[in-house]
């Protein structure tokens, strides 16, 4: 499909460019501005950033949800590899099928229909087993739920496309199949999972929906917090927090898209050096 | 040589099958049971649906009143049209800009895709909360547009767009377009430029080549990008809870606001279960192209 795009199609492009980037943008810029009032440009100031540093709400607020994160991300790429490395490469077991539903279903299950079921679950094993009790174990099993769905996918279609034949060279050569898996399919999947580990990272950062339903009366996380923040119209140190978080998040991304297509490219320099 | 891993592979698959299956599906079993509860002043607040009486035996308190009482109240039937409705055409409006786009990064050199791709999807992994928060920034009375609008004279008066319907509308296709266009530009990536050149041989237009080639080759992207916008769409709360006004009553509003503003649960889950059962269809389709995607 490389051909050159007519100027309609690329103009279309663009401007569903725009309108992706031009809020961000807006955003950004006000958060710069002096003026409290957010139509008007007072001067450039960065005084809102600094009021940042004295909201111990926010602050505490944004240490949960990096805590949760971490470890919500972290969990989920390991059962996340797991099962991508299950659906890739035993291809008859049983519970096959319901696996896959699982791994995909949350992609698209509603946040809110999602949050419900799961605070009434943590309710009722708090009834059977007390445990677990409402706050960062909760949000961080929720978290680690749906971020799983997003790891599989991404490790998956990693592993598919990894060379079989290179790990079975190591078996032939004395290595049992978990040392070989171990020593060289794991690195070949590598970019994958730590891209995951940041895209999980971000998806655990973000989610406002289901962490409100699990978390309980006692725990807040950053995006709690500015909700309620935001529920009461637009405040000039939320578009300061708000550039921060999404500059932030950015830079996360953007590496892990500069991670994922350089170890691509090196593949495809290999694969040419190999075919020669 | 194969070699399978036979002992080791219940220790790959078990971990995530059972985390998934203790917090992902049996939840939905504890909705559906709870859904039949009724609301009581306790903890957790609701009665026990089974419960056991001194003799050890099984007491079954069983109540349909929570599903009745949807039928029943115009609310949720309003509600649920209403999502359905919203999430349907914006999902069209995400489709038709969304084709031109993924049609047209599919069409630049290979080297610059992956570029445009992480462009598009950059704004999908940075806070969904604080993008509908920046679109409010734009669309307000006072916002980025109505301003620019006033000073170009193009208005007198700032135009009404907040707590519309309008406002919903903007709010899920700016948020959910990248999820159109990705499964969009992997289906039309994938198409064989000789089909398109076989076409133009045989003295076919290319806008002929396009209808009678690449758009039905496309339908199975144009089917998952749809489901990816549609499904979340009609289950959106943030969106219509910060864009839209009062009359922008959406289903995950109503369960939101019977579960944190009425504490009632059982209704709540009702709603759930009910949403849920409306959602089966759209998330079997999606699941049954993604699947065939999978394995091509």
């Amino acid at each position: 499909m490389e051909r050159s795009s007519p100027a309609p199609l690329l103009t279309v492009l663009f401007f569903g460019i725009a309108l992706l980037y031009l809020p961000i943008l807006v955003l950004i810029a006000y958060s710069f501005n002096a003026s409290p009032l957010v139509n008007i440009w007072g001067g450039f100031s960065t005084q809102w950033y600094g009021q940042l540093l004295h909201n111990r709400q926010l602050l505490q607020a944004a240490l949960l949800s990096l805590e949760v994160a971490v470890t919500a991300s972290s969990g989920a790429v390991v059962l996340g590899t797991l099962a991508a490395v299950a659906l890739v490469r035993f291809r008859h077991f049983r519970g096959r099928l319901l696996l896959t539903g699982m791994v995909n279903a949350p992609l698209v299950m509603p946040e809110i229909i999602t949050g419900i079921t799961q605070l009434l679950l943590f309710v009722s094993m708090v009834q059977l087993f007390s445990w677990p009790h409402r706050g960062f174990t909760t949000i961080v099993l929720s978290h680690i739920t749906f971020c799983t769905a997003y790891v599989t996918i991404t490790v998956q279609s990693r592993l598919q496309s990894a060379d079989r034949s290179l790990e079975e060279a190591a078996q032939d050569l004395g290595a049992t199949p978990a040392r070989a898996f171990l020593e060289v399919t794991l690195p070949i999947i590598a970019p994958a999972i730590i891209s995951s580990w940041l895209l999980c990272f971000t998806l655990s950062l973000d989610d406002l929906v289901i962490s409100s339903f699990v978390a309980g009366p006692g725990a807040s996380t950053l995006p709690m917090v500015i909700y309620s923040k935001v529920k009461l119209g637009v405040s000039p140190d939320i578009n300061a927090l708000a550039s921060i978080i999404v500059c932030a998040v950015g830079a996360c991304i953007a590496a892990a898209g500069y991670l994922m297509a350089r170890s691509d490219r090196r593949r495809a320099l290999e694969a040419q050096l190999a075919a020669r | 040589m194969k070699t399978t891993w036979r002992p080791g592979r219940w220790l790959i698959i078990l971990p995530p099958l059972l985390f998934l299956l203790i917090f992902f599906l049996i939840p939905f079993a504890f909705a559906f049971k709870i859904s039949f509860a009724e609301a009581a002043p306790r903890v957790p607040p609701f009665t026990d649906v089974f419960s056991f009486t001194p003799d050890h035996g099984l007491q079954l308190s069983f109540s349909l009143g929570n599903y009745r009482y949807l039928l029943t109240d115009e609310v949720y039937g309003v509600a649920y049209l209403y999502s359905l409705r919203t999430a349907f055409f914006s999902t069209l409006i995400c489709l038709a800009l969304g084709y031109p786009m993924a049609y047209a990064i599919a069409r630049r050199p290979k080297s610059q895709q992956a570029l445009l791709l992480l462009i598009i999807m950059l704004p999908f992994w940075t806070s969904f909360l604080l993008r509908v928060y920046a679109l409010e920034g734009i669309i307000r009375d006072n916002g980025f547009l109505n301003t620019v609008l006033l000073q170009l004279g193009l208005i007198s008066h700032p135009l009404r767009i907040m707590r519309t319907t309008l406002a919903v509308y903007l709010g899920i296709i700016y948020s959910y377009l990248p999820f159109m266009v990705l499964p969009l530009f992997a289906t039309l990536e994938k198409l064989d430029p000789t089909l398109l050149e076989a076409a133009a041989d045989l003295g076919s237009t290319p806008r002929r080549a396009f209808l009678d080639i690449t758009l039905p080759l496309s339908v199975p992207g144009m089917i998952a990008g749809s489901m990816l916008v549609f499904i979340p769409a009609v289950g959106e709360f943030v969106i219509p809870s910060l864009l839209g006004g009062p009359n922008q009553l959406m289903i995950g509003r109503v369960l939101w606001d019977e579960f944190f503003g009425n504490h009632d649960w059982p209704v709540a889950s009702a709603v759930a279960i009910a949403f849920l059962l409306l959602l089966v269809g759209p998330i079997a389709i999606y699941q049954y192209y993604n699947v065939r995607q999978l394995e091509s």
